[in-house]
């Protein structure tokens, strides 16, 4: 029975527990807080062969069926209770109360967050779901809490932790990105039998569809190791939240739990996609972004819309971005190469490379010696961070760094800097600019800084359908608008006639009889 | 004995002292000059040497010597340089200085015996070089004498002899163009061209009175009482009667009736008249024959006048600048060569056009001073402000008309041409195309582009002659303006904007950044985005339990700044949006270049914006337009436009704060990202912890705490869902959506003539701006929806009462809150610019910002502790930066100057304070 067991605990009690579960040696039963908020995941196991008496799941779990015991975790406070312990049938329920406050304060790069009340932080953080919905810090809750079972250890029932349980799992809410099919598809391969139920977003407004969230309910014949272990990992992927909620080892330890059954995993593209991007989450540090973040907010907006001028996903280092990723569309690659032709035909040696972005055609330019000044234009404070660091700025030797300059301007201003080149591109940029600013943009690079030869590529709205894009739907979310041929024409033509330059239009990518090339390539000269 | 001299040198001059070392400069210029005016090689060598006397650092010494002159010099400070300067080369880079900043350089020669050098050094223990080295610089100084001159000083005095250098004083005079202590008012003329006839009837229209001598001929003019004229040059050539143009402003400039600056026609008709080797074209043949016909004595007399002309005048303490081309702020109040040939002939970039003339840099659009600029030179339609700068010539000669502007008044008076005296060489509306407001770009070079260009026969022509025709229809042209991005970017860690309310006002560099991205890849144009509305702070936090923001707060805090009356006005639950509607599209596209394509001609877009608190869009294009075109109809219906006129003219266009609901409409995408899903996460969890809990208590386990708390959580999240469901309903098209204007910002004119183009309303009390609103609501009650409210009387203990009772009703009913205001609108106390208003919003709303169970007593403790300090002082900026644009747009001023409040403001916005406050 249970109660001797109790007696025989190496740890002789839940005290124990919390040290060890605490991490931090304090034995101080934490005080509950009331602003904290609950987080539920129930684990069931009936009995079978392996496990005659299913109140043995308490000692599987090192936690006792009779007591209601919490335990201080980074997020806030863990409760494991049992609402069922019977022989048949035991089931044991995490309760994870969630401190707010404590996750504005774990924020990455807030290391100038003053007092508590002082809030410098963003609505999204004060206002959000983590105190409800089981995502990552539910998993590092879970590892805490249940370290030893994860591990696979119970000396009192080493036959029961080693063999497969017939076990029950529910999350009433976890955040599922991607839909409740992937659900299935995480948990499946794994011998689950899963069942993931969309939760509305509000009755009242059937028209806003569904939730991320989905409830979850597991079962199947499964170590209780192994079952938390696939848990641990595959909550935060579910998840894959934008935030970034926990610490960066806490992820190299997720990964770690992966051991064993993740190599196998059909997919474990995504998994591990999924974490790469989470350890090398992109999190706005610097002031330029963290105003950005304000800004959006001010006006009800996500950041995302605004901040978008490299993506996100994009933001690892190049040497770090794990070989699953697609290579760059071979599209691109012709099209900084009909660019940089453009250019050393037009014998250009100092360049503008307007709207650089992350910088992919900064670097085939200074690949070539005869681009002697190199300056790439982005209004986009992160896109020239990533730009600096997709080059290696820092570790680029002297003579190639004294040919490149990046500067931070706006092409719907005049900006005398850009004055005195030899030539300007704007590769895949004037689509993401609004109509009504094109003449504001055309006045400040046709008008002021007005090199003698402009190069510009833009989409070819017409090959879109080659794409299998329906009409009306444009290559990026971000593009104001996308041309047919005739258009960029009539723009580059009234654009030459009006500043005194000679145009001439190509395309690049493969040509298609009916609808030209993918991209349109004016080179404009005076 | 030696006689006391006077050394004549300019205010802003480049002095740069000559003599050998122990002649006495250093205790010369501590004598006659300031010392932070006197730059010494000695100090400089100690500067970068720590040792005065080392020769080997003297190339470095003078590098951060000169980086210095060069900076005071820009900044238009006189400066003495003390050093040796015997050698030429050493000269030379001081004259390349002066030249490039366009001062004057002045050499000073102490020319002192060397045995009186050599005995002064002698007496000098850290001078320990020899005789040699001075009877070198003796040597030196001998030589350089006779070539100063030519080596560019354009004043030399030699002082010999040490008595002399002792007893020698300085004497600073005014440059010739420096007429600062002249104030006005002035009526300043455009290009007359020997059209004489047209010159006297404009001076007769301006209210001069002619005088005539014996045989008829005007020889004068006497102002109004108080007046000048100011010619802006090319008073000859090509017109009927160059002699009789000239006598007349001879005779006013002689009895200090006017002034005049020279023209490039004046220019060559002085090297003509000389007998100078010129090309005669350009009219100057009219000019010659005319003159030949006139007595020596006139001729003479004329060529001393024109050649006495200075190229351009500072007038009315440097508020002024007449010149003949224009002039850009650098130059003004500067004398060199290209300072004269710009004042001349303009900013030419080398290049010629199609019609063989030359290609002018569009110095007006970047011009950013602060002084007006009037000139003439390029022959325009209709006289455009572009920048504070306005081209007075209106190709009278050409058969356009003879233009005047009255200063300070801004108002243009001007009389049409008799008839076409001559041809011109490229039509006056191909200026309009290339070169009007003085550039020869072509003009999408500006926003938007011009319209009409190179079309003959269309409309725009039409519309351009018929605007010829009236002239003094006059307006600024921010379309020809356009932004540098200096007018936004600091260029250094922050930019400070000077407000009429609330000071200095300081941007980060940082939140710059920020703005700029937003700015510049999301806001509408500039042109109509006149203004961005500040941020509010909450009142102070409440001490009454269960709530942290509270009606009594806010009166208290008005009372005690003095302010008596105040009005509550419901706070909308919806989103910020301002409103700016245009009579008609012909307005929206004149002011405010709405719906202009490059190529001329509407394109649909709507007589109208609608944008968000960061400059957004708030609709789609079709929206936009709809919405406008019922906001138009309802305020004709409402006779908006009599009701916020500024004169005898209705308004042409009108700026509103407003409204705009439900939230969902624009924050549809937030509500599901995050409200909603709040909600319906906890909605799932808690229920099913309760469950849960409720077994493991059926088992005699104690949770009753954790049940407790889950439960409250559980009941917090219910009522969050409720506050967040208040504000959300469906729209279709404009079916559901309601507009709530609670102020009218500024409203104007299409075109700015003399009386105020535009006028802000932040002196007129808030009835009056909810009256307004009012009768919007009359018009359209189906889209327009009311702002209730209510005045208290912050000293009334019944009142105050009546208001908090207010609140809670409208609170209890599910309502945001209210925003207090005093009701006299813009308020200053004791302690300076007052807020504007205060929001105290609802118990319930605040779980939307809060949070769902920010009510729990606990939460509500530490909520207590907010900070508002920062978001108050925020409030207040951001309040000055919007009027200062409202302000700046009501002078007419450039579009710069009321762009870069509105940048500031978001700029501003970005700043790091509490979001939920």
């Amino acid at each position: 029975m249970w109660t001797d067991v109790v007696r025989m605990h190496p740890f002789g009690g839940h005290a124990a527990c919390m040290r060890r579960a605490d991490g931090d040696k304090r034995t101080t039963h934490r005080p509950l807080r009331c602003h904290d908020r609950a987080v539920l995941l129930t684990i069931t196991a009936s009995a079978n062969e392996a496990l005659p008496d299913a109140t043995d799941l308490g000692h599987l779990l090192h936690k006792h069926p009779g007591r209601a015991q919490s335990f201080g975790v980074a997020s806030g406070t863990a409760h494991v209770v049992y609402p069922e312990a019977v022989a048949a049938r035991c089931t044991a329920a995490l309760v994870l109360e969630v401190d707010p406050v404590a996750l504005v304060r774990g924020r990455p790069g807030s290391g100038r967050r003053r007092s508590a009340p002082g809030g410098d932080g963003t609505l999204a953080q004060y206002v959000n779901d983590r105190p409800y919905a089981a995502g990552s810090l539910l998993a590092v809750a879970l590892g805490q809490v249940f370290r030893t079972a994860l591990a696979g250890r119970c000396d009192l029932r080493p036959d029961a932790a080693a063999s497969p349980l017939a076990l029950e799992i529910t999350v009433p809410v976890v955040p599922c990105r991607g839909g409740a099919d992937l659900a299935e598809r995480l948990f499946g391969p794994l011998g689950w039998t899963v069942e993931a139920r969309p939760l509305p977003l509000d009755e009242e407004f059937p028209e806003w569809g569904d939730s991320r969230y989905v409830t979850l309910r597991l079962t199947g014949n499964v170590r209780l190791a192994e079952a938390l272990n696939h848990l641990y990992v595959l909550l935060p992927v579910l998840d894959d939240a934008k935030h970034y909620w926990i610490a960066a080892d806490e992820v190299d330890k997720l990964v770690r739990a992966g051991a064993g059954w993740l190599a196998t995993h059909p997919e474990r593209g995504l998994v591990t996609r999924r974490y790469l991007r989470r350890r090398h989450a992109f999190v706005r540090t610097a002031l330029q972004q963290l105003a950005i973040e304000r800004l959006a907010e001010a006006d009800d907006t996500d950041v995302d819309d605004l901040d978008n001028a490299v993506p996100v996903e994009e933001v690892a280092p190049a040497d770090e971005v794990p070989e699953a990723e697609p290579a760059a569309p071979p599209l691109a690659k012709q099209r900084i190469a009909a660019v940089v032709d453009a250019l050393r035909t037009a014998g250009a040696t100092s360049v503008l490379d307007l709207g650089c972005g992350e910088g992919a055609l900064l670097a085939a330019l200074l690949a070539e010696r005869s681009f002697t000044r190199v300056v790439g234009a982005d209004v986009s404070f992160r896109a020239l961070q990533v730009a600096a660091r997709r080059l290696r700025l820092d570790r680029m030797p002297e003579r190639t760094r004294d040919r490149l300059e990046l500067v931070q301007t706006a092409l719907t201003y005049r900006d005398a800097r850009l004055a005195g080149f030899d030539a300007a591109v704007l590769m895949e940029v004037v689509e993401h600019v609004d109509p009504p600013r094109l003449p504001a943009l055309e006045a400040a690079v046709f008008g002021a800084a007005r090199p003698r030869t402009v190069v510009v590529t833009t989409p070819n709205v017409e090959w879109n359908v080659r794409y299998g894009l329906e009409p009306g739907h444009l290559r990026h979310r971000d593009h104001r608008f996308e041309w047919t041929r005739a258009q960029f024409r009539e723009w580059a033509d009234g654009v030459a006639q009006r500043h005194g330059y000679a145009v001439t239009v190509a395309g690049v990518g493969q040509d298609d009889e009916e609808l030209g090339r993918p991209t349109q390539l004016g080179v404009f000269a005076r | 004995m030696s006689v006391e001299k006077v050394l004549e040198t300019p205010r802003v001059a480049l002095v740069v002292l000559v003599g050998a070392s122990g002649s006495g400069k250093s205790t010369f210029a501590a004598r006659c000059f300031a010392p932070t005016q006197v730059l010494s090689s000695d100090h400089y060598r100690g500067v970068v040497a720590d040792d005065e006397n080392d020769q080997t650092a003297s190339n470095d010494a003078f590098e951060a010597l000169h980086h210095v002159v060069g900076i005071r010099l820009r900044r238009g400070l006189l400066t003495v340089v003390d050093a040796t300067n015997v050698q030429e080369h050493a000269r030379a880079s001081l004259v390349k200085l002066a030249r490039e900043h366009d001062v004057l350089p002045v050499a000073v020669v102490l020319d002192v015996p060397v045995s009186e050098c050599v005995r002064r050094n002698e007496s000098r223990p850290d001078r320990d070089f020899g005789a040699h080295v001075v009877k070198r610089h003796a040597a030196a100084l001998r030589r350089s004498l006779p070539r100063l001159q030519r080596e560019g000083f354009r004043i030399v005095h030699v002082l010999r002899g040490a008595d002399e250098v002792a007893a020698a004083r300085v004497r600073f005079t005014r440059m010739l163009n420096d007429h600062r202590e002249l104030a006005g008012p002035f009526d300043v003329v455009g290009d007359v061209h020997g059209c004489r006839g047209e010159l006297e009837t404009l001076l007769t229209t301006l209210g001069y009175a002619l005088r005539r001598d014996d045989e008829g001929r005007a020889v004068g003019a006497t102002p109004p009482p108080g007046r000048t004229a100011v010619f802006v040059g090319d008073l000859v050539d090509r017109g009927p009667d160059t002699p009789g143009v000239l006598r007349l402003v001879m005779g006013m400039v002689a009895a200090g009736e006017a002034l005049c600056v020279p023209g490039n026609h004046e220019n060559k008709l002085i090297r003509a008249l000389r007998g100078r080797n010129v090309k005669v074209s350009h009219g100057l043949a009219e000019s010659l024959d005319q003159l030949g016909r006139e007595s020596p004595e006139f001729r003479a007399e004329a060529e001393a006048f024109m050649d006495g002309l200075v190229s351009h005048l500072v007038l009315d303490e440097g508020r002024l600048v007449v010149s003949h081309a224009g002039l850009k702020e650098a130059y003004h109040g500067r004398a060199s060569g290209r300072v004269r040939s710009f004042a001349l002939y303009g900013d030419t970039t080398g290049e010629t056009d199609e019609y063989g003339l030359p290609v002018r840099y569009p110095w007006a659009q970047e011009y950013r001073g602060r002084a007006v600029v009037l000139y003439g030179h390029t022959p325009t339609a209709t006289p455009e402000w572009v920048n504070n700068t306005l081209c007075l010539d209106t190709g009278c000669v050409f058969g356009g008309a003879l233009t005047a502007l009255r200063y300070p008044e801004r108002e243009i008076v001007s009389v049409p041409a008799e008839r076409e005296w001559y041809a011109p060489v490229r039509p006056l509306d191909a200026d309009r195309e290339g070169t009007a407001g003085g550039f020869a770009l072509p003009s999408p070079a500006s926003h938007g582009g011009d319209a009409g260009s190179g079309r003959p026969g269309s409309l725009l022509m039409a519309e351009q002659s018929v605007r010829a025709a009236a002239p003094g229809r006059g307006g600024s042209s921010p379309h020809r303006e356009g932004l540098e991005l200096t007018d936004v970017l600091p260029d250094g860690p922050v930019r400070v904007l000077e407000t009429a309310h609330h000071g200095r006002v300081s941007v980060r560099a940082e939140n710059a950044a920020a703005a700029l991205e937003v700015m510049s890849r999301f806001a509408i144009d500039p042109r109509p985005l006149l203004y961005l509305p500040p941020t509010m702070a909450p009142c102070a936090t409440s001490t009454l339990p269960d709530v942290l923001e509270h009606p009594a707060e806010a009166f208290a805090a008005y009372a005690d700044e003095g302010v008596l009356d105040v009005v509550c006005e419901e706070k909308h639950m919806g989103s910020r949006a301002v409103v700016l509607l245009a009579r008609t599209p012909d307005v929206a596209r004149r002011r405010f270049g709405l719906g202009e394509v490059p190529d001329g001609g509407p394109d649909g877009a709507a007589p109208g914006a609608v944008w968000t608190r960061t400059g957004r869009a708030f609709l789609d294009d079709d929206l936009t337009a709809a919405l406008v075109d019922r906001l138009r109809a309802a305020a004709d219906a409402a006779g908006l436009w009599t009701a916020v006129a500024g004169g005898d003219a209705d308004a042409d266009w009108v700026l509103l704060d407003c409204e705009v609901m439900p939230w969902s409409a624009k924050a549809v995408e937030l509500l599901r990202r995050q409200y909603a899903a709040v909600g319906a996460a906890g909605r799932a969890a808690l229920p099913a912890t309760l469950d849960v809990l409720g077994s493991v208590a059926a088992r005699g386990i104690d949770v009753g705490e954790l049940v407790a708390r889950t439960q409250a959580r559980s009941t917090d999240v219910d009522a969050f869902t409720a506050a967040y469901r208040r504000y959300c309903w469906p729209t279709e098209g404009l079916s559901g959506l309601r507009v709530a204007p609670f102020q009218v910002l500024a409203a104007g004119l299409a075109d700015e003539t003399a009386a105020p183009p535009a006028r802000a309303f932040h002196t007129r009390d808030h009835l009056w701006h909810l009256g307004i609103a009012d009768t919007l609501v009359a018009a359209d009650p189906g889209l327009v929806t009311p702002t209730r409210r209510l005045v208290v009387r912050t000293d009334d203990d019944a009142s105050v009462t009546t208001g908090v009772a207010w609140w809670e009703d409208l609170t209890g009913a599910g309502g945001e809150g209210m925003v207090v205001k005093p009701v006299a609108n813009l308020v200053r106390g004791p302690k300076g610019l007052v807020q504007p208003g205060v929001k105290v919003r609802g118990r319930e709303y605040l779980r939307i910002i809060y949070g769902p169970e920010y009510t729990e007593p606990a939460n509500l403790e530490r909520l207590r502790r907010r900070s508002l300090g920062h978001k108050r002082s925020l409030a207040l900026r951001e309040y000055a930066l919007g009027l200062e644009a409202l302000e700046r747009t009501a002078r007419g001023e450039p579009l710069w100057r009321v762009h870069e409040c509105v940048f500031a403001v978001l700029a501003c916005e970005s700043e790091p304070v509490d979001p939920r406050l």
